[in-house]
Order: C-alpha cells, then sequence, then structure tokens
C-alpha cells in the first residue's frame, strides 16, 4: 500500500495554555474525500489552519506528500494545497475573476507575470464551478453561495494535489450546497485530488465522503466510513444529542435527523 | 470603459495639472513669461508644485498599503499613529536644532521616517501583544498614540522660543509654503524607495486584502511582505511630514475613490492612487494659493484645506460603511 499524502503524527497546539488539538495522529490516502466533523469548538478549523500552514506554533509533526511540512516553505506548501476558508465576513471589492487570478500566486515569481498558462487555469476554474458569467462582477456584490463558488474556484486555480475546505456548504442554500459538493466530488473523482473538508451537516458530510474523522475536545474519537459514521449511537458519542436514522429513498446512506432530548 | 484606458485618461490630467499649476497662482503668469516673472515660475512654483504632487502621490499610496493589509478603510497614516510618529521626530530635530544631511537628505527627514517607523511597528506591536490580531484594537490604539505624540509635539512647542513655536505650529497644519527644489530633492528618494518597494507588492496588497490567512495559504511570506510594507509607508509618510507637515485626508480619501473608480486589483489601484493622490494635492495646493492672491492675505496652510475637503467626505464614507467601500 502507498504511504498517505498527508500524514499527522501526535499533532497538538494550544492558544494561551488552553489545549486546542491534543496529540491527533491521522491518516489521509491520496484521493480521498475525508470529512471532519464534530461539535463546536473541537477543534476541526484549528486542524485544518494547522494543515494550511496558517497556523505554525503546534508540536508534533505533518508530512504532505512525504515532506516535512515545517521544513516547506509557504510557496512549496501553496503548490501542493490549497484552502478554502469559512465562507462569513470574505466580502471585498475585487472582481470574481481577480479573486480567483490569486490562486495562481505560488506558480509566479515576483518578476513575472501570468501567462497564457495561469489565464488558462483561471477561465478553467471558472467553468468548473459555472461562475464564468459573472467573472467581472464585485465578490461585494455577490449573494454568500456566489462568493463561495469564487473562492471554490480561486483554490482549484491553485491547481494543487490537496483541497482543504472548512465548512464549504455552510450558510448555504440547497442550490449551491448541492452545486459546492458535486464540484468537490467531481474534483474528487475524475481529477484525482485529495479533498479534506470540515462539515457540518452530518448528510453532507456521509454523503460525499469517502472516509469520516469525527474530533471532540481536541481529539480524534472516530474514524471510519461514512456507513459507520452514520450509526445513531456513534453520533449519540460525537455530538451528545439523539440522533434518529430514517432509510433514505435515493441513497443507501439513511437520512438523519436530531432527535431532541437525550433519552 | 476599460481600466488601462482610464488609468491613461487620468495620467492626460495629471500631465495637464502639472503644467497648468504652476501659471496660477496670486497672479497668473504665462508660459512665455520672461524676466523676473519666469523666474517666479521656474524657481518658486515649479518645484513647489512638484513638491505638492509627489507628497500627495506618497501619502496616498501609503494610506491604499495600510488599507489593505489591515482590511480596514479607516486605517491611514493619520488613525495608526504615523503621521504624529512622523511629526514628533522631525519636530525634535527642528526644536534641537540638529541640522546636517545625508547626500543632501536633510536630518528632519531621516527623524521623521524614524519616527514613522517606530510608531507603526509600537501600533502593531500592541495590537499584536494582546493576543490575536484585531482591527478594533489596531485603530484604537492607533489613535490613543496619535494622540499622545500629538501632546508630546505640544510640549516641545512649549518649551520652544517664539521663532521655533511658530515654526512647529505653521508646519503641523500641513503646508507647501516652503518648498523649493532641495525641498523636493529631499521628497524624491523617499518616493522612490517607497514607491518601488510597493509596486514589487501589488500582488501580496491583493492577497492581503482577502484576508492573512489567505495570503498564507497562498503561499505569502506575509512576516517578510508586511515589515516591507511598513518601511516603505514609514519611508513615504516620513518624508512628507518632514517636508509639508502632517497633512491630513489624502491618505484616507484618494485609495477609496481610485478602488471605486479603478477597482480594487493593485496592479491598477496603486498607479490610480499615485496619479489621483498627486493630482489632488497639486489642485488644494494651488487652491491656496489663488485664494491668498485674491484675498491679498496669508496662505491659507494646503493641509487646512484638505482637510476641509476630506471632513464632509469621511462622514459619507462613514454613512456608507455597509455600501461597496467596505474591504
Amino acid at each position: 500500500m502507498s504511504s498517505p499524502i498527508i500524514q499527522i503524527e501526535n499533532l497538538s497546539i494550544h492558544f494561551s495554555g488552553n489545549p486546542i488539538l491534543k496529540n491527533l495522529n491521522i491518516d489521509i490516502e491520496e484521493g480521498a474525500y475525508v470529512s471532519i466533523i464534530g461539535p463546536n469548538g473541537a477543534g476541526k478549523t484549528t486542524l485544518i489552519k494547522c494543515l494550511a500552514g496558517i497556523y505554525r506554533d503546534w508540536n508534533g509533526s505533518i508530512h504532505i506528500v512525504g515532506q516535512n511540512s515545517k521544513k516547506l516553505s509557504s510557496k512549496e506548501t501553496a503548490r501542493l494545497q490549497s484552502y478554502v476558508p469559512q465562507a462569513e465576513g470574505r466580502s471585498n471589492p475585487l472582481t470574481v475573476e481577480e479573486l480567483v487570478a490569486t490562486g495562481r500566486y505560488p506558480h509566479l515569481s515576483a518578476f513575472t507575470s501570468m501567462k497564457k498558462e495561469d489565464f488558462d487555469a483561471v477561465d478553467a476554474a471558472l467553468n468548473q464551478t459555472g461562475i464564468a458569467t459573472f467573472r467581472k462582477r464585485r465578490l461585494n456584490s455577490l449573494s454568500g453561495g456566489e462568493r463561495q463558488m469564487a473562492f471554490i474556484a480561486a483554490a482549484l486555480a491553485q491547481d494543487t494535489q490537496i483541497l482543504l475546505l472548512d465548512e464549504p456548504s455552510t450558510f448555504l442554500d440547497y442550490k449551491h450546497q448541492a452545486e459546492v459538493s458535486g464540484i468537490l466530488r467531481k474534483a474528487c473523482r475524475e481529477q484525482g485530488k485529495t479533498i479534506i473538508a470540515v462539515h457540518h451537516d452530518i448528510n453532507m458530510a456521509a454523503a460525499c465522503s469517502s472516509k469520516v474523522i469525527a474530533l471532540k475536545e481536541g481529539e480524534v474519537i472516530f474514524t471510519g466510513t461514512p456507513a459507520e459514521a452514520t450509526e445513531t449511537q456513534t453520533l449519540n458519542q460525537i455530538y451528545d444529542t439523539s440522533f434518529i436514522s430514517s432509510p433514505s429513498p435515493a441513497h443507501p446512506l439513511p437520512l438523519i435527523i436530531t432527535g431532541g432530548s437525550n433519552t | 470603459m476599460r481600466v488601462p484606458i482610464k488609468l491613461l485618461i487620468l495620467l492626460t490630467i495629471a500631465l495637464a495639472t502639472l503644467a497648468l499649476a504652476p501659471l496660477l497662482g496670486m497672479e497668473f503668469i504665462p508660459f512665455n513669461a520672461t524676466g523676473q516673472e519666469k523666474e517666479i515660475l521656474t524657481s518658486i512654483r515649479l518645484p513647489r508644485v512638484c513638491c505638492a504632487f509627489a507628497a500627495g502621490a506618497m501619502l496616498a499610496l501609503s494610506g491604499m498599503a495600510f488599507q489593505a493589509l489591515f482590511r480596514n478603510p479607516l486605517a491611514t497614516p493619520f488613525t495608526l499613529g504615523v503621521s504624529s510618529g512622523a511629526a514628533l521626530g522631525a519636530a525634535l530635530f527642528i526644536r534641537l536644532g540638529i541640522a546636517f544631511t545625508i547626500l543632501g537628505i536633510s536630518a528632519t527627514s531621516i527623524a521623521a521616517f524614524i519616527g514613522a517607523l517606530l510608531s507603526i511597528l509600537l501600533v502593531y506591536g500592541l495590537t499584536r501583544l494582546k493576543g490575536g490580531f484585531s482591527t478594533p484594537t489596531l485603530l484604537l490604539s492607533g489613535i490613543a498614540i496619535s494622540f499622545f505624540f500629538s501632546s508630546l509635539i505640544l510640549f516641545i512647542q512649549y518649551l520652544s522660543g517664539l521663532t521655533q513655536s511658530f515654526q512647529i505650529v505653521h508646519w503641523m497644519m500641513g503646508t507647501l509654503s516652503t518648498a523649493d527644489f532641495s525641498k523636493l530633492w529631499n521628497l524624491l528618494p523617499f518616493l522612490i524607495s517607497g514607491g518601488l518597494i510597493l509596486s514589487m507588492l501589488s500582488r501580496e496588497l491583493n492577497l492581503f486584502m482577502i484576508g492573512e490567512d489567505m495570503a498564507i495559504s497562498r503561499g505569502v511570506n506575509t512576516g517578510l511582505v508586511k515589515k516591507l510594507i511598513f518601511l516603505a509607508a514609514s519611508l513615504m509618510v516620513g518624508g512628507v511630514v518632514a517636508i509639508c507637515g502632517p497633512i491630513g485626508f489624502i491618505g484616507m480619501m484618494a485609495p477609496h475613490i481610485c478602488r471605486l473608480i479603478f477597482g480594487a486589483d493593485h496592479r491598477f489601484l496603486m498607479p490610480a492612487t499615485f496619479l489621483f493622490g498627486g493630482i489632488f494635492l497639486t489642485i488644494c495646493d494651488t487652491l491656496t494659493r489663488v485664494l491668498s492672491g485674491l484675498t491679498s492675505g496669508a496662505e491659507l496652510p494646503v493641509g487646512v484645506l484638505t482637510a476641509l475637503l476630506g471632513g464632509p467626505f469621511f462622514i459619507i464614507l462613514l454613512l456608507n460603511r455597509k455600501g461597496s467601500l467596505d474591504l
């Protein structure tokens, strides 16, 4: 078996004395779609930011494509993986096209301008996400869903093996949720990208992913397949609330609804 | 209209302003003037107009850099305490009467640059110290430091004799009335060095505007780039403040207006802001000269005029906070 594309060993981080992640050990295989779930404050966003190189004061080791991530420069890291942040508060006056073009940053040197291959990558990302029609519009004139598509397009234009996404579908309407999950699954299946996404919606997580990891209080408390993750007992343990599982008419996996009080 | 064409139009306006502004003043002097009038045109008005253009451009560029770096429309050399830091450095040197030059650059300019650099580092350091980074803390500590430094300047003035005290007050209001070729020679190195640094960073400024975490994840060496931006902005603010005093509002206003007209991509925004800031201060300065001709009174410090125009603009900006001016 090939070695994992991301290998996290004993990852710990604390903010002003409070441990946020405690000795995480996670292996992620190439081409996998891994969903990270867990209650608020479990450390999901922190984990993604450690991987993306935004937090650097962690202990332990992270290997990306076999290389020690602390020894990679920020540009080298950015050529291996791209990051899509949480959607809120991301308004700014750049146009969609300008935002997507920032995805080419790690491929350019300080003295060169965008070449044909860079413009092609931007066009491809805009088409792949279906937002080419409003490429000239400013981000602050878009809806939250459209803006999220633009950020995903920028990450795709970065042309990396690994995509890190922090709640890519939270706050989006159903249409955009479906579009986002469609784009991500396609990128995983057809382009062989490895996707690591924090998901709030357990049904979304289960439907998209090949592997689910649950964090709670900074520790991995569950790793398994979507089928295992959607067992109500497991979910009960992760979220401390009860769930009802109902067979889905369309999918092999059941639909999960919260079941109110924990009885 | 495409942005490069808009830029070309702005460039034309800038050249026209530079060509016409020297002709205007207390009295109109035509191009083909001779004798004493020619002397006034070439050795008094021309360097002054060039100084005004350079100073306006530098203040506007530093405001643009701060706004992108801190993702805040209110981040300017003034609100971050950089202007008053520079002013304090310069005032100290005027008071101490230290006068030496390095390659024609006066000690006051260097002191102002150091003052500017120290205050931005202080403000930024204070904000970081509080754990994490928040823009309200940044602006509040900037304003607090600005007031503190201004008080120190008043204190220096209090300790000074009448002549020096008047010199400091007049200069603190922001004026170009003493501008000449040697002043221009003192501005240019700061404009060129600061401008060159910033012009290399347009992609990084775009990414900072999206967010520092995004800049990191796209591979920007954020620590280094931040230091370079601080350096460039301090060079420009210090350079201007030493010569012209703290002239307000251009640093806030010019980048905003340009962002509305030319878009937010710094590859275009930067030259636009440079030209717009230059044009704006040149026009304001020309107005003060024309006004003093009409009233035959003393010259109005140009800082008064930019603030008079900038004040209402500031209000409009606040009222439109939810609109497209958001960073």
